[in-house]
């Protein structure tokens, strides 16, 4: 909501010198938040000139100019800018004639852009000025020509400040408005805040202007609401009032004009001007029929089904049935509080109008203006609750305006339908203002700020019983009036009070171990992202699953993308797009990974549900757990990606490139972090390396894979051959994790150390010759690894030789060799047994 | 071969043990010990004045043919001078082998600064790191950290939370739908809807942070995401005052932004809270100077909320406070483009490495 402060001033005192920021400082304190300050952004001198004469000369470009001699100051007194009281100008405009009063902007005057004019040589002469537009004031629309002063009705002496005239020295304050204060979309609500902030005395302009029924009810409106949804009636009250004889082709004052630009309204022509004009001012929308395109009385109704209407905007609109319609004989002339119909809008030629101002239920409303995409002034007002008992106010200020500026005559009477509802009263009991604030509100306080805001009081047993305002929809609990209360004595006597929780019991296991995981990534060389989870189908197709061609996935209805419309079942994706954008800014090591959720709906399943419970009480446990099987599963996984070098070239150091291994240091680094026994088996993925993917399982679940991405996959993504990545379900690895070490003994006897050297089919992973033998060797083997792996001079094809590092050790005695070597034994013997392995001495 | 590793004059089988003859044999060695410059020559030096054929063995030899009345005396005489000569050898020695321990150190001296490294720099997220420390502040005061879905019922994200279907704060809050609509599931667009599951599934009192992603359909630019990263505190007790949340937040700030830092309140609209309030909070050490900034919402927890949870809002108050972490990192650290937080420029994070 934009305020111009002059119309502010008109309903609440503001001190002499005043800012915008004074305004928005007072408004913020009792909830309205600032935003901007608008202003018309131009300064003088700008002043009424007259066209003494002028001569036409046309140029080698085709335009016609005409050299003007203006008088900007009366005859022997020095114009504004200093020169003399007759400035020649150079003008391109031809709508003008000799004797017509003007703008002129003379030198050092700025116009917005900012447009500073000075003396230009142009067309052979000194253009001492500029003739100024509508469009070049900023106060409309109209490049045609020049503002001849005339068509506003205005006739001013020459030398007169155009500033002033136009009312282009006012500026707005913008303030946010919460969707509670519908009251607050007008300049009769914001000066009743600004009197609440500030203790100003506030005028209310809904207090005069009140009009009595006619005699014989006036026009004729009826009300035929058979379908109210949730049982509140579409319209309460409906006011009207006819005004006979305007001539609405009469220009709109510059001050009407100014105060809506400034509110973010066009002008458009008199009588619509004056229609927005008084909903700006009260808060009420009120809409203008031509009174001789009404065939018969006003029904308000449901429409009927098929029914159709062409609204203003020259739209054939197809209504559904809980469309509230304003209807005379001829069927839709309205979509309350939406948008009117173009049958009876008032044209050039309209004579008489009809004027309405009703109230019309924020639902209904709402549901209009989103089912046809209308968000109107005048619907965001309605949505929000509209005072019930200004209808009539606001329709005598219309007639009002266009009997003072449309040159109209307003019939004695309106008709006043329906009768507002008065708003129930609540019950505060003493002490629970104090009590939910935590401040001790003295009785006068409580009382003095709820009769500030309009609320009627009474005393009962134990508390107040508090009549809210007609213009306060909003305030329906105890609840409310404690917020009023403590917002008019103000939120600074508020005391800081720090309560004392239960004892907690910390992070929960899953909350610390994935903490751990984090920081253990990081600690060893990769860099945590965090990647929006929007992707396309064909990403999580190609990524999100091992095997099937495609994946269950959530689709977003609305994407901001509409080619990433699906949420990822994956994290690769994002890694990889990271990984590019780092590699395209030049950063061509890079080691990344991120945590978060993903999305996996399950295979042919709903999620969801049509109907939702109420939400004004606890559902069911069966409705909880509906509510709960209906959201789709959301596991957290850790992926991460390395390209490039792992080891950079440096002294005595040559680079080490990133691969497989890398990856597989990464599950080593997470299996730490998370204490699970993450077991490493040659896997496929259909978007990885055949021969460079490895299957994670942890107690023989699988939770994720490692490799190398297929380098087709690599190189379709701008990226390397090479690219190691992994991707874990990290809930799954740390569910089946062991969630309590059971420490071994340490032995302290010393150990034996032995090498083993096996050859086996080149096809049998080395995982499994090592399985085995630790098998085979039985309780004295404490440690085993791999140390070499060789093929080729000395084999024979297909066959490979691995030797292993064996540690022995007994927790009781000193291990003889022997002992040491029989055990390395059975564990060849076991390798053989199992996988063909031959002793190799 | 150096001059001291020269053997010495033999010594006839003639030779007698005189007092000039042993300070002969003597003065040789230290000479000789003296000259040695490594341990090779040392070792040369010990053979030479101490081995069998030296003459102070030859001289000892010929004790056992010395009168009986005299072999206590040349004896002592050869002993001492054998001693003198070995302590002289000890001594040498261990000059020789520190020298020599020293010089290997020297020979091993490294540039420092151009050492390859087996190091490579990683960072968490300064994002996640800051939520990590929010949470932690809380869990000190003895709240607990809450979690919950991202695609979520409208009954949690609106509908619990006092945003009937009709609401004109529920079509402001700018939400990402699932498909298809009539599934009635949403991207979260706060992190309330986990307020939500907290009352509902945690036996009062509860004092719960709920850290996490939010997703709402803003336009993507420096001061604006799509999805981001909220926290939300809830508190439900009984007695529970808008004071204790000012208290709650005044601690919170302090814990992030200094002692100086505090907090102050102006009312506002959430349709959860009633009384509802914006909140600011004074930024001690602002880069660009201190001042008073807006950092979220908050408020008592509207009754309605309560019963839709099933608490009794007449034995039970609470309040609820929600701030972004985005904004946070943006004021604490003083990032310009909100835009770097999700690039995932691996620069962005590397300056701030483990620590925010």
């Amino acid at each position: 909501m934009r305020v111009p402060l002059s119309w502010l001033a008109e309903f609440v005192d503001l001190a002499p010198g005043t800012t915008a920021d004074d305004v928005h400082a007072a408004l913020v304190k009792v909830g309205l938040e600032e935003e901007e300050v608008h202003s018309f952004d131009l300064t003088g001198p700008i002043v009424v000139g007259e066209v003494l004469e002028f001569v036409e000369e046309p140029q080698a470009n085709g335009k016609t100019i005409r050299w003007c001699q203006v008088r900007v100051a009366p005859d022997g007194q020095q114009a504004a800018d200093g020169g003399d009281a007759v400035h020649g100008i150079v003008c391109g405009a031809g709508n003008f004639f000799v004797g017509d009063k003007v703008v002129v902007t003379l030198p050092g005057a700025v116009l917005p852009g900012p447009f500073p004019i000075a003396p230009r040589k142009t067309y052979g002469h000194v253009s001492d000025g500029m003739i100024a537009s509508v469009r070049e004031l900023g106060i409309g629309d109209d490049h045609d020509g020049i503002l001849r002063l005339s068509t506003l009705g205005l006739d001013p002496e020459v030398g007169t400040d155009a500033i002033e005239l136009l009312g282009l020295a006012d500026e707005a304050v913008e303030i946010n408005v919460t969707p509670d204060r519908g009251y607050a979309f007008s300049i009769r609500g914001v000066a009743r805040e600004y009197s609440h902030a500030t203790g100003a005395a506030f005028r209310d302009p809904a207090a005069h202007g009140q009009l009595a029924p006619s005699a014989d009810g006036g026009f004729p409106v009826t009300f035929a609401d058979d379908a109210p949804i949730h049982g509140r009636p579409g319209v309460s009250v409906f006011s009207t009032r006819v005004v006979r004889g305007i001539d609405p082709t009469r220009p709109t004052p510059p001050w009407m004009v100014a105060r809506l630009k400034l509110a973010g309204i066009r002008s458009i022509s008199l009588p619509v001007d004056i229609t927005n004009y008084v909903m700006l001012e009260l808060g009420q929308p009120t809409h203008g029929y031509d009174l001789d395109k009404l065939s018969g009385g006003i029904v308000v109704r449901r429409a009927a089904a098929g029914e159709k209407i062409t609204t203003l905007d020259e739209q054939e609109r197809a209504l559904h049935i809980e469309d509230l319609l304003i209807t005379d004989d001829s069927g839709a002339i309205g979509i309350a509080g939406v948008m009117g119909g173009a049958s009876t809008e008032i044209s050039d030629t309209t004579r008489n109008v009809l004027v309405e101002a009703a109230n019309f239920d924020p639902v209904t409303v709402a549901r209009s203006a989103r089912r046809h995409k209308l968000p109107s002034e005048a619907a965001k007002r309605f949505e929000r609750g509209v005072d019930p008992r200004i209808a009539a106010a606001a329709t005598s200020r219309v007639a009002q305006l266009l009997v003072d500026l449309a040159g109209g005559t307003a019939d004695d009477a309106g008709s006043l339908t329906g009768e507002a509802a008065g708003a129930a009263a609540i019950l505060l009991p003493d002490g629970y203002v104090s009590g939910l604030i935590g401040v001790d509100y003295t009785e006068d306080e409580i009382r003095g700020s709820l009769a500030e805001v309009g609320g009627t009081i009474a005393e009962t047993d134990g508390g107040l019983l508090v009549t809210p305002p007609s213009w306060r929809p909003d305030v329906t609990d105890k609840s409310d009036l404690a917020e009023e209360v403590a917002r008019i004595v103000g939120y600074e006597r508020i005391p800081s009070v720090l309560p004392v929780a239960p004892a907690g019991h910390g992070l929960t296991r899953e909350q610390r171990i994935r903490r751990t995981v984090a920081d253990a990534l990081a600690a060893a060389g990769s860099t945590e992202i965090i990647a929006f989870p929007f992707l396309p189908k064909a990403q999580n197709d190609l990524f999100g699953t091992a095997e099937a061609a495609e994946v269950p996935q959530i689709k977003v209805a609305n994407a901001l993308d509409a080619s990433a419309p699906y949420l990822r079942t994956t994290l690769l994706p994002g890694l990889i797009e990271a990984a590019k954008r780092n590699l395209s800014r030049g950063l061509t090591d890079v080691a990344l990974y991120e945590l978060g959720l993903v999305f996996t709906p399950e295979e042919g399943a709903a999620y969801g549900q049509a109907t939702l419970p109420a939400g004004t009480q606890r559902p069911s446990a069966e409705q909880l757990a509906e509510l709960n099987a209906g959201i789709p599963p959301q596991p957290r996984h850790v992926g991460a990606l390395i390209v490039g070098n792992v080891v950079r070239k440096q002294p005595g150091q040559s680079a080490v490139a990133a691969g497989i291994a890398d990856a597989l240091a990464i599950v080593a680094q997470i299996a730490l972090a998370t204490g699970a026994d993450i077991e490493i088996v040659q896997g496929r993925h259909k978007a990885m390396h055949p021969g460079r993917t490895a299957e994670l399982r942890v107690a023989g679940q699988a939770v994720g894979f490692a490799g190398e991405l297929l380098p087709q996959i690599a190189a379709d993504a701008d990226l390397p051959r090479v690219v190691a990545v992994v991707e874990l379900d990290l809930d799954a690895v740390i569910a089946l994790a062991k969630p309590v070490v059971e420490a071994a003994e340490i032995g302290t006897f010393p150990a034996a150390t032995q090498d083993l050297t096996l050859l086996v089919d080149a096809s049998v992973p080395a995982a499994a010759v090592l399985s085995a033998v630790r098998e085979g060797a039985g309780a004295l083997l404490e440690e085993l690894h791999l140390v070499d792996d060789y093929r080729g001079a000395g084999l024979e094809e297909g066959q490979k030789s691995l030797t292993f590092a064996l540690r022995f050790r007994a927790s009781d005695r000193t291990l003889t060799a022997a002992e040491a070597s029989e055990a390395k034994v059975a564990g060849a013997a076991r390798a053989a047994e199992l996988l063909g392995a031959a002793t190799r001495e | 071969m150096s001059e001291s590793t020269e053997l010495p004059e033999a010594i006839n089988a003639e030779a007698v043990i005189t007092e000039s003859t042993v300070a002969a044999a003597v003065d040789a060695a230290l000479a000789a010990i003296e000259a040695a410059g490594d341990s090779a020559a040392l070792k040369a030096v010990r053979t030479a004045h101490t081995g069998e054929a030296s003459p102070l063995a030859q001289l000892n030899a010929t004790l056992r043919d010395v009168p009986k009345e005299q072999k206590a005396a040349l004896g002592k005489l050869v002993g001492q001078a054998r001693g003198r000569v070995a302590q002289a050898f000890a001594a040498r020695e261990e000059g020789i082998v520190a020298a020599e321990a020293a010089a290997q150190l020297e020979a091993e001296a490294l540039d420092v600064t151009a050492l390859a490294s087996r190091y490579r720099p990683g960072a968490r997220h300064p994002l996640t790191l800051l939520q990590d420390r929010v949470c932690d502040v809380f869990t000190g005061m003895g709240w607990e950290i809450a979690e919950g879905p991202e695609v979520e019922s409208e009954w949690f994200n609106f509908d619990a939370l006092n945003f009937d279907a009709d609401h004109p704060a529920r079509a402001m809050q700018d939400t990402f739908f699932i498909d298809p609509p009539e599934s009635h599931l949403v991207l979260r667009t706060h992190t309330s809807p986990v307020q939500v599951r907290s009352m509902l599934d945690r036996e009062l009192p509860v004092y719960v942070l709920a850290p996490g992603r939010v997703y709402r359909t803003d336009e993507f630019d420096a001061t604006h995401l799509p999805v981001f990263m909220q926290f939300e505190g809830l508190a439900v007790d009984k007695g529970l005052t808008m004071a204790h949340l000012k208290g709650t937040l005044d601690h919170f700030v302090k814990s992030i932004f200094g002692d100086e830092a505090k907090i102050r309140l102006r009312p506002s609209y959430f349709p959860f809270t009633e009384p509802s309030a914006e909140l600011d909070f004074w930024h001690p050490t602002f880069k660009h100077g201190a001042r008073w900034i807006e950092w979220g919402g908050c408020g008592m927890i509207n009754p309605n909320v309560l019963r839709a949870a099933g608490i009794d809002p007449e034995v039970y108050s609470g309040f609820a406070f929600g701030m972004g972490i985005e904004r946070g990192l943006m004021l604490r650290s003083d990032v310009q483009d909100m835009r770097e937080m999700v690039e995932g420029d691996v620069r962005f994070s590397q300056q701030f490495g483990m620590v925010v």
